[in-house]
């Protein structure tokens, strides 16, 4: 939509947004709505912005590109060598991220070609689960930072029981996620229950929980008889067994794990908690305006506790795929892998909205898997990636500035609304 | 406005208004449609005797009852000191139980204090903070000596990037705009200032780009917050993740390819320049005045910060900004323009703490070197609730907390270090729940202002 601000409240009625019984508007004036959301809205902008982003970064890539350097030394002698050198740097970073994203069209065969696509699904799995969680959060109000916390004390949870137990399959799969999902909800509960017992400051706390469940778990990880694999002397965990580890989606042959269906069905569930659920009504009128919930009768304080405690969760499931999922054979205190942090980007990408959150999963799985790819074969560092996901997420918040970089028509009738400040919860 | 203004009181939450903005914590748009009987009303807050008494039970537990056998020793003077004082030694278990009968004592006082309605005032909390980190020290080095000025000069170390980025933070909220940027403004000062150093030569124009840089980020913050109304802890995250990738990726690309001439550490790092006859000084001199030149910037730079924004006609527009936008442009203050470049100068004051990362310390660029320091130095500012003093004391206390971890795993403690490391963050969760409780930060910060 138009409004210039504000990802994490569901503003206004969004054509993104299911429609929330939108009273008695006539299907015509929808369908306005839907071409002028087209046309300058925020579909439009996300495009452009990617375009934006991809364009600032391939910039970028050309700037620090040796060779390019060395055909701008004689650039007036032969200018045509620099731009060669440039388009040679650019698109060959460019086509090496697609193909180590979607399709390589270099391999032999539609299986091989296909790899990538599910690389960036493996990847996508654990982004998507706790860019929800994050996601989540925002839409009550609340700055979930705390990912990296509630990741590892839900990978070690899910982790201690895939290998102490011996149960048949099935049952010790869905134990060892349940045990991961409810170590991050308790967690992320911790939270919820400070904040609302003593007004402690959700940012202060995530991030300090943070660093006590990094040591906490480096303490077990080098600790025998906790989390340390027996007979070794590395802070590295036993592998767990293998009636516990997500079955493979699509055959042996590629990475994808039963995970992204968990993903996926988190990705509904959230979606009908947060639309169609009682709770989920009383999570959105305290994102939105606490007072007014509080007035209206919901107990913001539960709401805080509950919410935190279902944040976590989300992110618990995050650390759960990857030690169930991605690193089966042990894990150390690094299995996180920044996850906690790109969530944050992710919901901000996705607007806080389940399926939003989704397919801007996807999409920064599609980067980490294509970056790895990139600094292999073409010698970019990755962190090229960062930088590009980063500049989107801040186009996308600001469309004004992609419409006056693109010369676009501001859409009519829209007034500029007062941007409302969920997450003005950081100052208090 | 009513009575938990930040600047003034000592402890909030300890008597009034405690079940008025009990749940209110995320909007502040009517401080004043609060009921005025509710200002009156008296709830005896038991946060504070409770904490303590809690405290009084490890120390109980853990001097006396598992007291350790031996002396623990405390060096106060460093060989190249002009007077030296004799390190003192005191018998572990003694001391311990001497301290914990204190701790008791003060628990009880604060105990009949809230019975009678009366606040517990802050110098109560800091003696028995520090009664119990000296009983501490002393069990943890039974049989042992604690260099207590390396322990210090050490914990200024850390502390000093930290309270520049808490001072940035203090005065970007203070004129209404959450700065989660601290990280980014701190990596970029980082970063910026090595190249310029290492390539000029020339510290000075070191510490002038670290500041540019600050700067910088600001701006993006400033620009996207201000004009185009994007919500600012969005922006300030997403800084923070553009500024790491980028300088990692110029890192890889261009500094790690180049180390002689980009990323020199002699060229880079500053000398320390004792100021004579105050370095001379017993334990302060060594920690104080034994410094590079960033850290006397710091202390002008935290006094000139607090008198600006509490004596000056600059801070009070600043604080109106960030209060009550509405009223600051009804008097004529150009809110805009005034959160612009107070935003521009918290990025240049973040920007030189970042300098201190590599010019002060380590002296070359390192991928994500501030590893995290921005958001401490955030909770430093939610913590020492949005004033520069106690902001810069929260800083210290963290700086202090992460050193104190390295010096006890020098000397062996009997803690596994995970648990040591782990402290300083269990202590500020325990601090914010307990101590700090419901803070109220200036009324407008984080939202825009848009003018109708």
């Amino acid at each position: 939509m138009s409004q210039p601000t504000v990802p994490p409240v569901d503003s206004g009625p969004p054509v993104a947004s299911p429609p929330a019984k939108p009273d008695a508007s006539t299907p015509e004036p929808r369908w306005h709505g839907v071409m002028r959301e087209i046309v300058g809205g925020s579909a439009m902008i996300s495009v452009l912005a990617v375009v934006l982003a991809m364009l600032a970064g391939g910039i970028l890539i050309a700037l620090t590109d040796d060779k390019v350097s060395a055909a701008a030394g004689y650039f007036f002698a032969r200018p045509g060598d620099l731009v060669k050198a440039v388009w040679d740097s650019v698109s060959g970073a460019y086509t090496a991220l697609f193909q180590g994203a979607v399709y390589n069209f270099r391999r032999p065969g539609f299986i091989a070609g296909i790899k990538p696509l599910t690389e960036t699904l493996t990847f996508a799995t654990p982004l998507i689960a706790a860019g929800l969680g994050v996601g989540l959060a925002f839409r009550v109000g609340l700055f979930n930072i705390g990912g990296r916390g509630q990741m590892l004390i839900a990978a070690a949870c899910a982790g201690w029981v895939s290998w102490s137990f011996e149960l048949p399959y099935g049952l010790h799969l869905i134990l060892a996620v349940a045990a991961g999902i409810i170590g991050g909800a308790l967690w992320g509960g911790i939270v919820g229950l400070l904040k609302a017992r003593t007004g402690a400051h959700e940012v202060i706390v995530t991030i300090m929980l943070n660093f006590v469940a990094l040591y906490l778990i480096s303490f077990m990880l080098k600790t025998p008889g906790l989390l340390q694999a027996p007979g070794s002397n590395n802070p590295k965990t036993p592998a767990a067994l293998p009636t516990a580890v997500f079955p493979d989606l699509l055959g042996p042959q590629f990475n994808l794990h039963w995970g992204f269906i968990f993903v996926i069905a988190a990705t509904v569930y959230v979606w009908y908690l947060l639309n169609r659920s009682n709770l989920g009504f009383q999570f959105r009128a305290v994102g939105e305006n606490p007072n007014a919930a509080r007035v209206a009768g919901i107990s913001v304080n539960k709401m805080y506790i509950y919410a935190m405690l279902f944040s976590g969760g989300l992110v618990g499931l995050a650390g759960v795929a990857q030690v169930l999922g991605t690193v089966t054979t042990g894990f150390s205190s690094g299995i996180d892998a920044g996850i906690g942090f790109d969530a944050i980007t992710v919901a901000l990408l996705g607007r806080s909205k389940p399926w939003g959150i989704f397919f801007a999963g996807i999409l920064f799985g599609a980067f980490k898997a294509g970056g790895f790819a990139m600094q292999a074969s073409e010698g970019i560092p990755i962190d090229i990636v960062v930088v590009i996901q980063s500049l989107i997420v801040l186009f996308i918040a600001a469309p004004p500035l992609v419409r006056a970089v693109f010369r676009l028509p501001k859409p009519s009738g829209i007034s500029l609304r007062r941007p409302r400040t969920s997450t003005a919860a950081v100052t208090k | 406005m009513n009575a938990e203004r930040p600047i003034v009181d000592e402890n909030v939450s300890r008597t009034e208004l405690k079940t008025a903005v009990a749940d209110a914590p995320l909007q502040h748009n009517h401080p004043d449609s609060l009921p005025p009987a509710l200002e009156t009303t008296v709830v005896k807050s038991w946060k504070a005797p409770i904490a303590f008494g809690i405290f009084s039970i490890i120390a109980i537990l853990l001097f006396v009852v598992f007291g350790r056998e031996g002396t623990s020793g405390f060096r106060l003077s460093t060989d190249s000191d002009f007077f030296q004082i004799p390190t003192i030694q005191a018998p572990t278990r003694a001391t311990g139980i001497v301290l914990t009968v204190l701790l008791v004592a003060l628990a009880a006082y604060s105990a009949f204090l809230v019975s009678r309605s009366r606040p517990v005032r802050l110098w109560v909390t800091v003696v028995f903070a520090v009664l119990f980190l000296v009983g501490f020290l002393t069990w943890a080095s039974a049989g042992a000596t604690i260099p207590v000025p390396g322990l210090l000069v050490g914990a200024v170390g850390l502390s000093v990037p930290l309270v520049f980025g808490a001072l940035g933070g203090v005065i970007s909220e203070r004129v209404g705009v959450v700065n989660v940027a601290i990280e980014g403004q701190l990596l970029a000062g980082a970063f910026v200032s090595a190249i310029v150093a290492s390539v000029t030569g020339q510290p000075v124009l070191g510490l002038l780009s670290a500041m540019a840089a600050g700067v910088l980020v600001s701006f993006v913050l400033a620009a996207f917050s201000i004009k185009y109304f994007v919500d600012q802890v969005i922006v300030g995250v997403v800084l923070n993740v553009l500024v790491t990738g980028l300088t990692s990726f110029l890192y890889s690309q261009v500094l790690s390819k180049n180390t002689e001439l980009l990323n020199n550490s002699g060229t880079i790092r500053l000398p320390r320049l004792p100021i004579p006859g105050l370095s001379e000084i017993p334990i302060l001199g060594p920690v104080l005045f034994r410094q590079t030149i960033i850290v006397y910037i710091l202390y002008i730079a935290v006094a000139v910060v607090f008198f600006a924004l509490f004596k000056t006609r600059w801070g009070l527009r600043l604080r109106a900004v960030g209060e009550h936008p509405q009223a600051a442009d009804t008097v004529g203050i150009n809110v805009a323009r005034t959160r612009f470049w107070n935003v521009s100068l918290a990025g240049a004051i973040a920007g030189l703490g970042g300098a201190y990362f590599t010019m002060g310390s380590v002296g070359s660029f390192n991928k994500e070197m501030t590893a995290g320091a921005g958001f401490i130095a955030l909770a430093a500012v939610i913590f020492g609730r949005w004033d520069p003093i106690r902001a810069t004391l929260a800083a210290l206390l963290f700086g202090f907390a992460s050193n104190l971890q390295s010096v006890l795993s020098i000397i062996g403690s009997p803690v596994p270090s995970e648990f040591m490391l782990m402290l300083p963050y269990l202590v500020t969760i325990f601090a914010v729940a307990g101590v700090v409780g419901r803070v109220r930060g200036p009324a407008a910060s984080g939202k825009p202002y848009i003018k109708s």
